[in-house]
């Protein structure tokens, strides 16, 4: 080597090269000095660093407000820094978190006492006045408690620790409602934090939650840090989904966003993330063949994807064109598309989702036994279909809603459909769903998207699942036997009477399909081996875990 | 001398006005709505309403924008609608890691494609020419993420010298910095010591037919003298053109290196602004990059005249 390169560079250039040669030694033992410094400093962050979880979450996070949006990431840092008056376990059952309660023999009133110990991170004391501001903020934004405060008489503090919910009916779900993972929890936040109107986002973030948000280290979208509070009292009941008690045993939580999935790998696998909480299945075998990493599914119900047509134009405002349509498709192709790997997708023809207390698949039978194409055609033909396009919006940058669109044109081009598949941006899609214009006019005729299952898994917080017309979510659909079931729903007393109900809801909704589900699948996630202790639940939660050191 | 910096600097107000006008109404046409990223997927058209009207999206265009410009003309690039921090702040936390790496890679570049660039003028034709320029058509060739991920591959999981991503601020741990920005700064190198070594040497190639580098010769003048004394100072000036080039570019962007090693930079905002429609970031960026790629032009052009004292302004 050396000698080529004398003699490349002839004798003229020869000191050049004495001094080259001495430049190239010096850079590179800076480099190496570099390096090792470098080596040097990370051992002593990993040494410092021993009991901080460093975790990629599916998203990064934007927005501090759990209250004025519904997304996921937004919801899971509500549940580091706040706490929930009520929660549910694994079998969907409220479970007494900050508070227990007592119902009055007329069922109208729900008496909550806060338990001892609840103190915010600013070290003032949770007061009933909090909760009952937390809650009627929380009221404003989320559907299913607009529902209740329909039926509110009063909702009020009677001292520092007695909230009394009065009604003007019995409200059977309340605490259901109250105690519902997603999409919208009712987070516990400071009275004076409470009074932000809910279409504003609130600008201070002290909660009374497990963790505290380390407001000087976070940047939107990249990385948000949370520390344990150490004046939290957890409850004494084991940990179990959301309920139970809440014991910390590290000292902080750093979330970083990485838009990259195989640097997540790489940095997991080179101990540099400790979780990871989507793993794309296709990615799966890079981590399995490591031994020090573990995959699993710790949200044993995942998500459901689902497609939604609008009613207000042909050819979907006719029925039979809308079960045709459904009849076209095949879960199972959908599924076998977008996720490949049956340990990790599941066929259910439940609008409430499969595992749930209300799973029933009525209705659902050409969907999860492979379509009925034949069918479809000889419905298409019955309904007067006259070959108008169907505007199919197709989202190319969010990998789990690519597939769907992609499957289901086909099926509906197969079944007789003039499909006119429109690829845009996530973005563009969220936007032109909101319009009510005709579909050859920038309105739409189908898009797809999906649901955790914790936010369908009921007729009451299930955004399809209501006929209230242009009150309704995207599709508009008018459906006043829909709202007549509803209704019937909330007076159900008992858990067997509510699921008769769903059962009508069911099969109601499928029979004028209200939306078209397409099966279940599951998000695996993989942790460091050092983590332990890590419990099952729909949200992914910091509380519990162990790390080794 | 003085005025044309002056001129030059006059120059920027209406550069920036028209890149002002044309973001703000390039961003309004485009179709997309920041009220449903932020209220999320669950949220009814009347939900949505509601915030659309809170974050002002609801006003006239034309009343948007003067407010806009009213908070500009006070220094005031506005508050993102989904994060609700200012502008200032986001593109603030933002920018040092784009501006270090950016550095990094350019100084690891010049050092690295000014000599292979002078040695492949100096050894003309021969294989060590065709050397170089053999990886510079694979510097332009291979994509960035290939050479990002074989980097990682070599370096990080197999040999495990180096971190995978991430990145530290020098000013917080000099050598966390480096270990982290080696990498990244090593990938991004791969191109510009391609496209500088060319530009080197197509210069140095032109000049080295000169009569004054054949004088400089027939005097004895030492080859190493007559190269970079004589050779390369005079054809400095396409050279420092593209390397400052190459640094605006840096500056302004380079989201799949920044994705690939998770780097917290300006490509990174840049990109999640627009996904999210979070107009007051976008243009808050573009007005930023603007004024950049006019500030390093004009860096460009004062600093020929050093080079070539010929150039007077």
């Amino acid at each position: 080597m050396l000698s080529e390169t004398d003699r490349i560079q002839g004798d003229a250039p020869r000191a050049s090269s004495r001094h080259w040669n001495r430049t190239a030694r010096h850079v590179a033992a800076g480099l190496m000095a570099g390096v090792m410094l470098a080596g040097a400093s990370m051992g002593t962050a990993a040494q410092a660093a021993e009991k901080t979880i460093t975790a990629v979450m599916h998203s990064g996070l934007r927005v501090l407000d759990p209250i004025i949006t519904t997304a996921h990431i937004v919801r899971d840092h509500g549940y580091m820094i706040y706490d929930v008056l009520v929660a549910q376990d694994h079998t969907f059952t409220p479970k007494p978190q900050m508070a227990d309660w007592t119902i009055s023999d007329d069922k109208t009133v729900y008496t909550f006492t806060l338990r001892d110990g609840l103190k915010f991170h600013d070290g003032s004391p949770v007061t009933a006045a909090d909760a009952v501001a937390s809650l009627k903020r929380w009221g404003q934004r989320d559907s299913g408690g607009q529902l209740i405060f329909d039926v509110t008489d009063s909702l009020a503090a009677r001292d520092d620790k007695t909230i009394v919910w009065t009604l003007k009916e019995p409200y059977p779900p309340l605490l259901d409602t109250i105690s519902k993972q997603s999409a919208v929890p009712p987070f516990i936040m400071p009275a004076s934090v409470a009074a932000t109107p809910p279409d504003q986002a609130i600008t201070n973030h002290i909660g009374s939650g497990p963790f505290k948000f380390v407001e000087s280290e976070y940047q939107p979208g990249v990385s948000v840090t949370y520390e344990k509070f150490d004046g939290y009292v957890p409850r004494d009941e084991p940990a179990d989904w959301m309920a139970g008690g809440k014991v910390v045993n590290v000292d902080k939580v750093t979330w970083v966003t990485m838009p990259d999935a195989q640097t997540t790998i790489n940095a997991l696998l080179s101990g540099e993330v400790d979780y990871m909480e989507q793993v794309p299945v296709d990615l799966l075998p890079i981590l399995q063949s490591s031994e020090d990493v573990t995959v699993e599914v710790r949200d044993p119900l995942g998500f459901q994807s689902i497609g939604r047509m609008n009613f207000l134009y042909p050819p979907f405002d006719n029925v039979k064109v809308r079960k045709a349509a459904m009849m076209a498709l095949s879960q199972q192709d959908v599924m076998g598309t977008l996720v490949g790997n049956p340990d990790y997708y599941k066929i259910c023809g439940s609008m409430f989702g499969c595992g749930t207390p209300l799973e029933d698949e009525t209705g659902a039978d050409t969907l999860i036994n492979g379509g009925d194409i034949d069918g479809a055609k000889k419905l298409l033909a019955e309904s007067g279909y006259d070959g108008t396009p169907v505007v199919l919006m197709q989202p190319t940058d969010v990998p789990t809603i690519s597939a769907q669109p992609i499957v289901a044109a086909q099926a509906l081009r197969n079944a007789g459909f003039t499909v006119d598949m429109q690829p845009m941006d996530w973005q563009t899609l969220v936007t032109r769903r909101a319009s009510q214009a005709k579909p050859s006019e920038g309105g739409w005729n189908l898009f797809f998207t999906n649901w955790a299952v914790p936010e369908i898994n009921s007729p009451l917080i299930s955004p399809m699942l209501n006929g209230r017309g242009n009150d309704a979510w995207f599709g508009w659909p008018t459906d006043e036997k829909l709202e007549e079931l509803r209704k019937e729903f909330i007076a159900a007393q008992t858990s067997e009477e509510r699921k008769a109900v769903a059962h009508k809801i069911q099969a109601h909704a499928m029979d004028v399909v209200n939306y078209i589900p397409l099966g279940q699948f599951l998000s695996p996630q993989a942790r460091s081996n050092k983590l332990t202790d890590m419990i099952q639940s729909p949200v992914p939660v910091f509380w519990q875990i162990k790390k080794a050191d | 001398m003085i005025g044309y910096i002056f001129r030059r600097i006059l120059a920027v107000v209406p550069v920036m006005l028209i890149v002002a006008v044309f973001v703000f109404l390039l961003l309004r046409l485009t179709p997309g709505d920041p009220a449903a990223i932020l209220a999320g997927d669950a949220a009814t058209p009347a939900q949505l309403e509601r915030i659309r009207t809170s974050l002002g999206l609801n006003e006239p265009i034309y009343v948007q924008f003067t407010t806009w410009v009213d908070q500009l003309m006070h220094g005031n690039l506005g508050i993102s609608l989904i994060s609700n921090t200012p502008v200032a702040q986001m593109i603030g936390q933002r920018i040092w890691p784009t501006i270090n790496i950016a550095i990094l890679t350019i100084i690891l570049s010049v050092a690295i494609a000014v000599p292979m660039g002078v040695v492949a003028a100096w050894r003309h034709r021969t294989w060590v020419d065709y050397a170089v320029m053999s990886f510079s058509v694979l510097g332009f060739s291979v994509p960035v993420f290939v050479i990002g991920y074989v980097l990682i591959k070599f370096f990080s999981i197999d040999l495990r010298w180096l971190p995978v991503q991430g990145y530290t601020p020098p000013s917080q741990d000099f050598g966390k910095f480096l270990s982290r920005a080696i990498l990244p700064c090593l990938t991004l190198a791969t191109i510009y010591v391609a496209l500088i070594a060319r530009m080197t040497r197509a210069s140095l190639l032109e000049v080295l037919g000169e009569d004054y580098i054949r004088t400089a010769r027939a005097k004895g003048v030492k080859e190493r003298v007559v190269l970079f004394r004589h050779a390369l100072s005079n054809a400095a000036v396409p050279i420092l053109t593209i390397i400052g080039t190459g640094f605006a570019l840096l500056i302004g962007g380079v989201v799949v290196t920044e994705s690939v090693f998770n780097i917290p930079g300006v490509g990174r905002l840049t990109v999640d602004a627009i996904l999210a429609r979070d107009y007051p970031v976008i243009q808050g960026i573009i007005l930023l990059m603007s004024g950049t790629y006019v500030f390093i032009n004009l860096l460009i052009d004062l600093s020929y005249s050093f080079f070539d004292p010929r150039i007077r302004y």
